[in-house]
């Protein structure tokens, strides 16, 4: 048992120390079909629609975005609703806001008589607004009416464009409104796109010296970008409080979309494309995510990190981030793989031409180079990058890899984001040979002459040994890679297994030549406690590299130990299967009273018209007595009475019958309690009588 | 010697006999009934004593029954005997009544008690 857990443990700190090793060069991936399917499962309506307009946006924005239309059973159930809002003349600026957007996506079928009594309100509400939030609901609505074909026209953009700005830090981030002194990085995200909508509904042009001042905000912004090791970039609250607390993917999110949408209007930014590629891994980092919210946020700010998707704006004045990826990263020299890598967009679309370059591919242990400035050729089919491994004579191990990206067009460095450098994690697998293998017996000083048996570990036979408590076992091997050289695994045991199920585990020391183990089974004799017979030599030889990772039974050898002494230590318990107990009991024999031995039925049958016998005898003696019934009453009611009396003594006899063979006592008393009574007093009348009559002769 | 001996036991019986036809017919009845009852508790001894007690209440209240029946008879008959002095003021058809009663009574718990 403990020494599973000290496996377990080792295991554990082996895939921390692994997942450490990842992050400094972390393998990411572009959008894929995974994402796809992770979002129909995600967005599931119950019965047709989804909760609220802000998650049913959610979901059709995601589904437009990846290319999965769905929109056609969603609108039945979700217009009437939106229609609803936007007649309302009560609804809040935020149930505009979710309305309109949603109706950009679903088009449902509005007059321009509604969208204008809603331009309107949005007009009034924007006059009475005081807090972000309500600002930044009411211009995007106006912003979405604008986009139905409505005309909606921002008359006092300068004043909106005042009100947004003068709640904006030094810092760069934004609070929520003037009273509330927390500033935000999430709400620089939100004002910066109400800047943006604020800027496009204009009638007049906005002043560029107050366009020229948010700039200088969101280099400020900027600035305040946090890094993990591995490059990626992202945008994190400044206080982690309690409710208000948005987690650092929908505060990039929030400022991804601010930012590209106030470049759509103001031009170009200061913003090195470093920095957008570095926010895009960011998002690729996450994977799947497993909430909706999260899976919206990751998708909607990657689409607008990318050019060729349907976005609100439509041409961006932000570098488009490229990434490399590879498809692979376990590459087999068995199976002859070559080295593939993948430079596309966020979402897998095609890159301008380049071309990429291995720069220096290091073993991960040693850091020494094995490739340099090796140029990958492109399959202009399947849209990669590729290099073949096979003739390099690369041995099998893990190794980083460093690429570089450059673009053929010069003009592209102004649009596209590669960040020059990158870096990759990959394995090399191959199959490890076994040589040379070589097993023994001999006595203690005698190892020169020990007879050796060759084992040849790609059979299956297994070998038979035998040896006492003065000899030594020595096994010894070589483990050769596919290019020849000397390997080294991870996990290199011998395995010594009792019939009796106790275990016992050695790890094989390497020379530079050959792994080697000598067993010397007169000091294990007490680790062995002391148990003789039969012991199941196994060999377990494991690698990340390994593609023929192997427990191998080689054989077995008998074993015989002296005598335990009286203090030796028992073999610990072995564990039993923890289902065993889920499993049926032992039966339970029950030792059940034997019945007492009864008599022949034919004797108790004997005895039993024995017992009449008395009886029998009884009436012929009354009969010679010469008993008689002229006691009897003659007249009718002293005769009824007399009768009654034998009839009552009669059924209580009876009543005695029944409690023998059906009644319990309580029913038997009671039915003796009617019958008691009634015989007391008809025996009273009957034997009153008799001795009245007696009394009546004795005196005659 | 022997041959006085033997003459004077039937000499003893006979005057035993001629003495007990004397007695009244209803105190004959009652000791017919009282032997009849004892016969018959002698009876279950014995079955007893060949197959063994197993329901011992079984045989407990069947002896019990019939030697209890016989001794309420005893106390009926010497009620009943007219020569008998304590009795005198009893009529016999109450000394019946109770030995009735005390009959039933033994007999629910003879019932009872047998299994």
């Amino acid at each position: 048992m403990a020494r599973n857990l000290g496996f377990v443990v080792g295991f554990a700190a082996l895939i921390c120390a692994a997942l450490l090793s990842i992050s400094a060069a972390a393998s990411i991936r572009p959008i894929s079909d995974a994402h796809r399917s992770a979002a129909l499962e995600l967005f599931v309506p119950i019965d047709g629609s989804f909760p609220s307009l802000e998650e049913t946006y959610e979901a059709l924005r995601t589904f437009q975005i990846l290319g999965l239309g769905k929109t056609s059973d969603i609108s039945n159930a979700t217009c009437p609703v939106v229609l609803d809002k936007l007649r309302s003349p009560t609804s809040s600026p935020k149930e505009f806001f979710n309305a309109l957007r949603l109706n950009g996506i679903l088009g449902c079928e509005i007059g321009s008589q509604t969208f204008e009594n809603v331009a309107s309100h949005l007009h009034a509400l924007i006059k009475d607004a005081d807090s972000l939030m309500d600002l930044y609901y009411s211009v995007i609505s106006l912003l979405h009416i604008k986009g139905q074909g409505v005309s909606a026209v921002l008359s006092d953009a300068e004043g909106v464009f005042h009100s947004i700005k003068a709640l904006s830090q030094s810092d760069g981030r934004w609070r929520y409104d003037s009273n509330n002194a927390e500033s935000s990085t999430y709400a620089a995200g939100i004002a910066l796109e109400a800047l943006a909508a604020v800027v496009s509904l204009a009638d007049a042009e906005v002043d560029q010296s107050k366009i020229g001042i948010v700039k200088h905000d969101i280099e400020k912004l900027f600035d305040s970008i946090k890094s993990y090791d591995d490059g990626t970039l992202y945008f994190d609250e400044k206080h982690v409080d309690g409710s208000e607390y948005k987690g650092p993917l929908t505060t990039t999110a929030s400022v991804v979309r601010g930012v590209t949408a106030f470049a759509a209007v103001a031009g170009k930014l200061n913003i090195p494309g470093d920095k957008m590629l570095g926010l895009a891994k960011f998002f690729l980092s996450i994977g799947v995510p497993g909430s909706t919210k999260d899976l919206f946020n990751q998708i909607d700010a990657l689409s607008c990190l990318e050019s060729n998707r349907q976005g609100f704006f439509l041409w961006y004045r932000i570098s488009i981030p490229l990434i490399l990826s590879l498809p692979a990263t376990v590459l087999s020299l068995t199976s002859k793989d070559q080295l593939k890598v993948e430079v596309t967009t966020v979402f897998g679309s095609a890159a301008p031409p380049l071309t990429v370059i291995l720069v220096q591919a290091s073993s991960y242990d040693k850091d020494t180079p094995v490739l340099e400035n090796q140029e990958l050729q492109f399959d202009t089919e399947n849209n990669i990058h590729y290099l073949d491994i096979l003739p390099l004579k690369i041995d099998v191990g893990k190794y980083t890899l460093e690429f570089e990206i450059s673009l053929h067009d010069p003009e592209n460095l102004n649009i596209y984001a590669t960040g020059g450098r990158a870096n990759a994690l990959a394995f090399l697998t191959g199959t490890i040979k076994v040589d040379k293998a070589q097993i023994g017996v001999f006595d203690s000083d005698a190892e020169s002459a020990a007879t050796m048996q060759k084992l040849d570990l790609s059979q299956d036979n297994r070998i038979s040994l035998a040896a006492n408590h003065l000899q030594r076992m020595r096994l010894t091997f070589q483990l050769v890679t596919p290019l020849g050289h000397n390997f080294k695994p991870h996990q290199v045991f011998l395995k010594l297994r009792h019939e009796s199920k106790v275990e016992h585990i050695f790890a094989l020391e390497s020379s530079a030549r050959q792994f080697k183990i000598i067993l010397d089974f007169l000091g294990l004799v007490e680790k062995f406690y002391y148990l003789s017979g039969r012991y199941e030599i196994d060999l377990a030889i494991g690698d990340a590299a390994m593609e023929n990772s192997f427990l191998r039974v080689l054989g077995y050898i008998d074993l015989d130990l002296p005598e335990p002494p009286e203090k030796a230590s028992r073999p610990p318990p072995q564990p039993v299967d923890p289902y065993s107990r889920f499993g049926p009991k032992p039966e339970i024999s029950h030792i059940f009273r034997s019945p007492e031995k009864r008599p022949p039925k034919e004797l108790s049958f004997s005895f039993l018209a024995l017992t009449i016998v008395p009886l029998v005898g009884f009436l012929i003696g009354l009969l010679r007595l010469g008993v008689n019934f002229k006691g009897f009453p003659s007249s009718s009611v002293p005769a009824l009475f007399s009768i009654l009396f034998h009839a009552g003594i009669a059924a209580v006899l009876l009543l005695y019958g029944l409690f023998w063979l059906k009644l319990d006592l309580f029913m038997t008393l009671k039915a003796l309690g009617l019958l008691g009574v009634f015989l007391i007093f008809v025996g009273h009348r009957t034997l009153s009588h008799l001795a009245s009559t007696s009394a009546k002769l004795k005196t005659n | 010697m022997a041959k006085s001996n033997a003459s004077d036991a039937q000499a003893l019986i006979r005057s035993l006999r001629s003495a007990y036809a004397a007695t009244p017919t209803n105190l004959k009845i009652i000791d017919l009934y009282v032997v009849f009852a004892i016969a018959t508790a002698i009876i279950q001894v014995v079955y007893m004593g060949i197959v063994g007690s197993f329901p011992f209440n079984s045989f407990l209240s069947g002896v019990l029954s019939c030697v209890g029946t016989a001794v309420l008879a005893v106390c009926l008959r010497s009620q009943v005997n007219k020569e008998n002095k304590e009795f005198k003021d009893l009529p016999p058809e109450r000394a019946f009544a109770d030995f009735v009663l005390c009959n039933l009574v033994l007999h629910l718990v003879i019932m009872n008690f047998l299994g």
